[in-house]
């Protein structure tokens, strides 16, 4: 037994040596992942630690009271659930419009912890969802990055999207939102896309259309999958890369996918008849006439398949223009193409501002500014370029997938502020790539330099000594002589250096080395420029996590020479809603604030942010800005007892309704068109001080913010606007003052009850309110009111 | 006057033999109240009743019962009823609480309601004591307008009767009735009465016959806010790591005249001693000493206006609600707060633990409608029993909390129409073995050791089915 083992030594040892090497790397990269996940998570704690661990904004509000529905009742009432606490009179069938990923993830936390008896509650669970999937989501990041190039460039990706601002904007502890667990679901349908790809195993074609249909359940951002899928199926078809892997990986995905999607209420039969899922038909059809073409070249000799080539073509075109003119007859009778308002907002970026006031009037829905993109993904930025080039060296199908990624969602932030969100994993991936390159590079040279001065010392010394660019080119000898002169610029300017950095990464590993050995200098000071670099996003990150994105948006806090004030007006309001009045009572205010109203002060509401109906909103907004007595038989029509409106003057806080009352005005004139804009302004100009117009002035939403506002300081000055208010003096004949929170941020009125009717007096009255301008209005209404 | 009661004496000697029961009607009979002193608190919305009385034995036999009679209408408002003996010769003289006991006299006219306070020693014929007893009254004072809009002040009746309602024969008897302001709308005048600042002087008044009444009524100002906790559950939780953590739950309401029309926020804070007068702004609760991790939080999340001081005898929590309460408004919270276990939890000689805690609800001045005290027992403990100084209703149930596995025994405790008096300590006692500590974090460690152990087997397992 020994005789045999000595003799082949040598052998076995480097072999150990090796495997001793790979497991004490797959125990380290562990770890790594490992740490990066607890950073991801608790990254976003700031929140909690800062604030409080509460439910943050006002989608989070809807999702938080989904979740305790289904943790109440259970999964199939939460799918029967039709709300009547919302859009009164018409109410909401939720388990068909929303999407349940994110509720049913949480419940799924919940149910499992409780039946382990740990007690959590399900605010809790919400709360913390949104880091724990972020954690996730940078691990998944290290697999698809690990799948396109390598274990370094992932773990240097999930390192970069643990913190990314633009990620931990949307996830952190509190944000309990869909795009929580949908980021973490698109990057791993794109891991598995991938696997699959390079694997062409169909187990993993499989999990990659159930990785899809989570995704499908959980944002309505699934149709970038299936859009940025069959781009690259195509991409890879056109460029002749097509294979059968590519083949397992999208079709048994477009099927399977197809018929998951299928599943989910809100989707349904959308998964097959609207127009952003054509495109996957689409490129399902032309892959199998390609997989067939490959099929029968492989049969036919050359000769015939040209003849059968000609004769297939010419048939088949006739074919394809009668289904395409069909097609488009049948997309064009369509109002809207077929394609949603948000959609189209994205192909168009002007289509939402010029037809669509409610997708337009959301600031997430705006374009962002440059400062964003720094603010969001930083020194990302300008690490993208040069992972790109990375991707190009060489190009495989996995690289040009990342390459196409990162080039459309680049295009989609740029139209939607929100859609940053998007770029955000394509914009690690590829930067973890870069990096990790730039690293190999640098690292490879150096250990180059050092252990190889033995071997060719007169080299390293002639580098090391004189550095200039001919002794190098000497050195190096061979193609690519201009390349090894830039080494010169590239000192000065990390960026460049970079580039070239990848460039000779790529070249035959025979000569890799000897080419890629750059000056010891050099290349420790590039490297320590990148490690500077990343310490410069590492501080930004967790600045923009501590203090620019960690606010609650419930809770405001201002420091002041005399410590910390805290306004808590918007739940002191909800908790006296919730207290104080009848458990059926209607209360009305602007759409921004009907889920925290459900939610917080368990209140029926007229509008949410749910935006479904359009009318409904227009009727609230010309509410709003209709004068009193209009005003009042519009909300007594709808039943409503409460209005609230949210006032910002008398403390600074600029996102209040008076603020975005012009859009109240747009939506409303939008369907009711007595509400006319230019009433409101003046000289083209939105003012609220003597100089503004009197229908301003008189209107509701005017009267309900600054009723009694001047007796505060005795001028009414408007601590947002910066001005004094234009109408100081006036009584409310047709609301009363239910209750103002301590700084008066949130104000709640009550709808007086309709006067008696007195004898003589009945006719005169009638006559009034049938000439006055709420009666058109209200038939305004019943008409446009398609549940009447 | 004398010659009935006389002859009702002897009846009873005649009966004596043949009905044992009789003897105890006809103990009133034989006592009578020499002086009778009564003061009426009506500050806050808690009517609290010091009562002096002067027993004295004018009967052949000695008796260790004295009866204390309510109208029915206030026995459901009575919280608590306390009486003290005065012992001792003038300097000496010390105060001894005496039992007091809810009883039940065949033949109460227009159902009465008695209360038997038992003597130390019995009252020989002849003598006489003098008793102290203190009883308060919950919701007693009726809000009158019932309705008040924000900038008018609180007025309320009271009720009552100028006569001292008793079994026994009063010689001499006086009521002083202390309002809160100097505002009194008006008042029933029963001769000799007058009023001098905020007291109004009933009596004296001589030589009443058992069972005297006389109602008068009191229309007066009382600002003070009516805090009243519906429905409170406190919940305790024994960890022997060393914390005893504390969930109050309540349901707070201004019970005070309802609110009525508008409430400006600009008149509530322009002129507050005008405006909202009788508003509920804030609350003090008294904590026990070395609390830690305080919170003060709803449903829907923290509420910022609280604040904390500690010493070393008390922990004060100042709460505010989220908004002012006016009459008729509600609101609830949660305050949890830990304690270390070593203050309150101790061991009996015979290797028992018990936990000495306070019963009561930790704010001031407000009237409990319902309590409820959960004591969880840590997982394992056997024989639980709960001594409390006055009757509660008991049961036993069981929680489940972290990694549980046969659930937590809980000793719940309910009582109705609480005062702050009630504050006082209760015992849970119960057994435990310290072995049950180790129970979870033992079971944490197994189940990571098999899943360990299941990584390693099925690295090391080939279940391909190729070759």
């Amino acid at each position: 037994m020994a005789a045999p083992e000595t003799s082949t030594a040598a052998v076995p040892t480097l072999y150990t040596y090796n495997t001793l090497r790979n497991a004490f790397g797959g125990v380290l990269s562990f770890f790594i992942l490992l740490l990066i996940g607890v950073m991801a998570f608790s990254i976003r704690l700031f929140s909690v630690i800062k604030y409080e661990s509460v439910i943050h904004e006002f989608d989070p509000y809807f999702n938080y009271r989904v979740t305790q529905f289904l943790a109440k009742n259970g999964i199939y009432e939460f799918w029967n659930w039709f709300d009547d606490r919302t859009w009164y009179p018409l109410g909401r069938v939720i388990g068909g419009t929303v999407y349940p990923g994110l509720t049913l993830t949480a419940g799924t936390i919940w149910w499992l912890l409780n039946s382990l008896n740990i007690p959590l509650s399900v605010e809790t669970v919400c709360v913390f969802t949104a880091p724990i999937f972020s954690a996730f989501a940078s691990w998944a990041t290290y697999l698809l990055t690990k799948e396109v190039k390598g274990t370094g460039a992932g773990l240097t990706a999930a390192a970069l999207l643990a913190m990314v601002p633009s990620y931990i904007s949307r996830s952190v502890a509190g944000s309990y939102d869909n795009e929580a667990v949908a980021i973490f679901a698109l990057i791993f349908t794109f891991y598995l896309y991938i696997k699959t790809l390079n694997t062409g195993s169909l187990f993993y074609a499989t999990l990659n259309s159930i990785a899809y249909f989570y995704m499908v359940c959980s944002w309505g951002g699934y149709t970038f999958i299936i859009n940025l899928i069959p781009m690259h199926v195509l991409l890879c078809i056109v460029t002749g890369r097509f294979s059968s892997r590519l083949y397992i990986a999208y079709a048994p995905l477009v099927v399977l996918g197809t018929l998951l999607a299928a599943l989910v209420p809100v989707v349904g039969f959308n998964a097959v008849m609207t127009s952003e899922h054509f495109a996957s038909f689409l490129v399902f059809i032309i892959i199998h006439v390609v997989a067939f073409v490959y099929y029968i070249k492989g049969i036919l000799s050359p000769k015939m398949f040209k003849v059968a080539v000609t004769l297939v073509v010419s048939v088949g075109l006739a074919v394809c223009c009668a289904v395409i003119a069909v097609l488009i007859a049948l997309v064009a009778s369509s109002p809207t193409k077929g394609w949603s308002g948000r959609s189209l907002s994205l192909l168009d970026p002007t289509y939402a501002s010029k037809y669509i006031p409610i997708i337009a009037s959301v600031s997430e829905h705006q374009p962002p500014t440059w400062p964003s993109y720094f603010m969001d993904i930083n020194v990302l930025a300008f690490l993208v370029p040069a992972g790109i080039i990375a991707c190009f060296l060489p190009l495989s199908d996995a690289s040009s997938f990342v390459v196409l990624y990162i080039a459309t969602s680049v295009y989609f932030s740029g139209v939607m502020v929100r859609l940053m969100l998007v770029l955000a994993p394509a914009a690690c991936i590829t930067s973890g790539i870069a990096l990790s390159q730039a690293f190999d590079v640098f690292t490879g040279s150096i250990k180059f330099q050092l252990t190889g001065a033995s071997s060719n010392t007169e080299v390293d010394a002639a580098e090391t000594s004189s550095s200039t660019a001919e002794s190098q080119t000497d050195a190096v000898k061979t193609e690519k002589p201009e390349e090894t002169a830039k080494n010169r610029p590239s000192r000065k300017s990390k960026k460049k250096e970079r580039e070239h950095g990848e460039k000779p990464s790529t070249k035959a590993k025979a000569e890799k080395k000897r080419l890629l050995a750059l000056p010891l200098e050099s290349s420790v000071i590039s490297l320590l420029l990148l490690v500077l670099l990343g310490a410069f996003y590492v501080v930004h990150c967790v600045w923009a996590a501590a203090e620019a994105y960690s606010a609650p948006s419930i809770v405001l806090t201002s420091r002041s020479h005399d410590g910390l004030h805290v306004f808590d007006d918007f739940r002191e309001a909800y908790a006296w809603l919730r207290h104080n009045t009848d458990v059926d009572d209607k209360v009305a205010s602007w759409w921004d604030y009907g889920y925290q109203t459900t939610a917080m002060a368990n209140r029926t509401v007229i509008v949410d942010n749910n935006t479904w109906n359009n009318t409904h909103i227009a009727t609230v907004g010309t509410a709003m800005s209709s004068p009193e007595r209009a005003a009042w038989e519009i909300f007594h029509s709808l039943d409503v007892k409460y209005v609230l409106v949210v006032f910002g003057g008398l403390v600074g806080y600029p996102s209040d309704d008076i603020n975005k009352f012009l859009w109240m005005v747009r939506i409303g004139g939008g369907v009711f068109p007595h509400i006319k804009e230019p009433d409101y302004l003046r000289d083209g100009q939105y003012r609220i001080d003597s100089q503004a117009t009197p229908t301003m002035l008189n209107c509701l939403m005017y009267k309900l913010s600054y009723y009694r506002f001047v007796e505060t300081d005795g001028k009414g000055f408007d601590r947002v606007r910066q001005t004094e208010i234009g109408k100081k003096y006036f009584k409310l004949t047709h609301f009363e003052e239910a209750f103002t929170t301590h700084h008066w941020m949130v104000r709640i009125y009550k709808l007086k009850p309709p006067k008696n009717r007195i004898r003589g007096k009945t006719k005169k009255s009638k006559s009034k309110t049938s000439s006055t301008t709420s009666s058109p209005k209200r038939s305004g209404t019943k008409k446009k009111n398609p549940w009447q | 006057m004398e010659a009935p009661i006389r002859a009702r004496e002897a009846l009873g000697f005649i009966l004596f033999s043949l009905l044992f029961s009789i003897c105890r009607s006809s103990s009133l009979n034989h006592l009578l109240i020499s002086n009778a002193e009564r003061r009426i608190d009506l500050s806050s919305h808690i009517v609290k009743v010091y009562l002096t009385l002067k027993v004295e034995n004018a009967g052949s036999t000695p008796t260790s019962e004295v009866f204390l009679s309510f109208p029915p209408t206030q026995v459901d408002h009575l919280a608590t009823v306390e009486a003290l003996v005065t012992k001792g010769k003038r300097k000496k003289t010390t105060l001894v609480r005496l039992d007091v006991k809810p009883t039940e006299l065949p033949d109460a006219p227009n159902d009465a309601k008695y209360f038997a306070i038992y003597l130390e020693n019995p009252l020989k014929s002849g003598e006489s004591t003098t008793l102290e007893v203190l009883y308060l009254l919950t919701h007693s004072q009726e809000p009158f307008p019932a309705e008040i809009a924000q900038s008018e002040s609180q007025l309320v009746y009271y009720r009552d009767s100028a006569l001292i309602l008793s079994p026994y024969h009063i010689k001499q008897q006086t009521t002083f009735i202390k309002t809160p302001s100097t505002k009194v709308e008006s008042f029933t005048r029963v001769e000799p009465s007058n009023r001098a600042g905020t007291e109004i002087k009933y009596g004296p008044y001589e030589d009443h016959p058992p069972y005297s009444f006389s109602p008068i009524l009191i229309h007066f100002e009382n600002n003070s806010p009516f805090a009243v906790v519906e429905e409170l559950v406190r919940e305790v939780e024994i960890s022997h790591w060393g914390n005893l953590q504390v969930t109050e739950q309540y349901t707070l309401v201004h019970a005070g005249a309802r609110h009525k029309g508008v409430f400006s926020r600009v008149d509530f804070q322009s002129r507050p001693t005008l405006n909202g007068a009788s508003s509920l702004r804030y609350l003090l609760a008294r904590l026990p000493p070395r609390v830690h991790s305080v919170y003060y939080r709803d449903e829907i999340g923290n509420i910022s206006s609280s604040h904390l001081r500690t010493d070393s005898r008390k922990s004060e929590l100042e709460i505010e609600p989220r908004y002012p309460l006016f009459g008729g408004w509600k609101a609830t919270f949660v305050i949890g707060y830990g304690l270390p276990l070593q203050d309150f939890l101790f061991e009996t000689s015979d290797d028992r633990r018990y936990l000495n805690f306070t019963f009561g609800c930790p704010l001031l001045e407000t009237v409990v409608d319902k309590l409820t005290i959960k004591v969880v027992l840590p997982e394992g403990s056997k024989d639980p029993s709960a001594v409390v100084p006055f009757p509660v209703e008991q049961h036993l149930e069981t929680k489940y909390s972290y990694l549980d596995v046969v659930g937590r025994t809980v000793v719940v405790m309910e009582k109705k129409n609480l005062v702050p008096t009630h504050n006082s300590h209760f015992q849970v006692y119960y057994t435990f073995k310290p072995i049950f500590m180790l129970a979870e974090p033992l079971m944490l460690a197994s189940v990571f050791f098999l899943f360990f152990v299941a990584c390693v087997a099925y690295l090391h397992i080939d279940l391909s089915i190729r070759k």
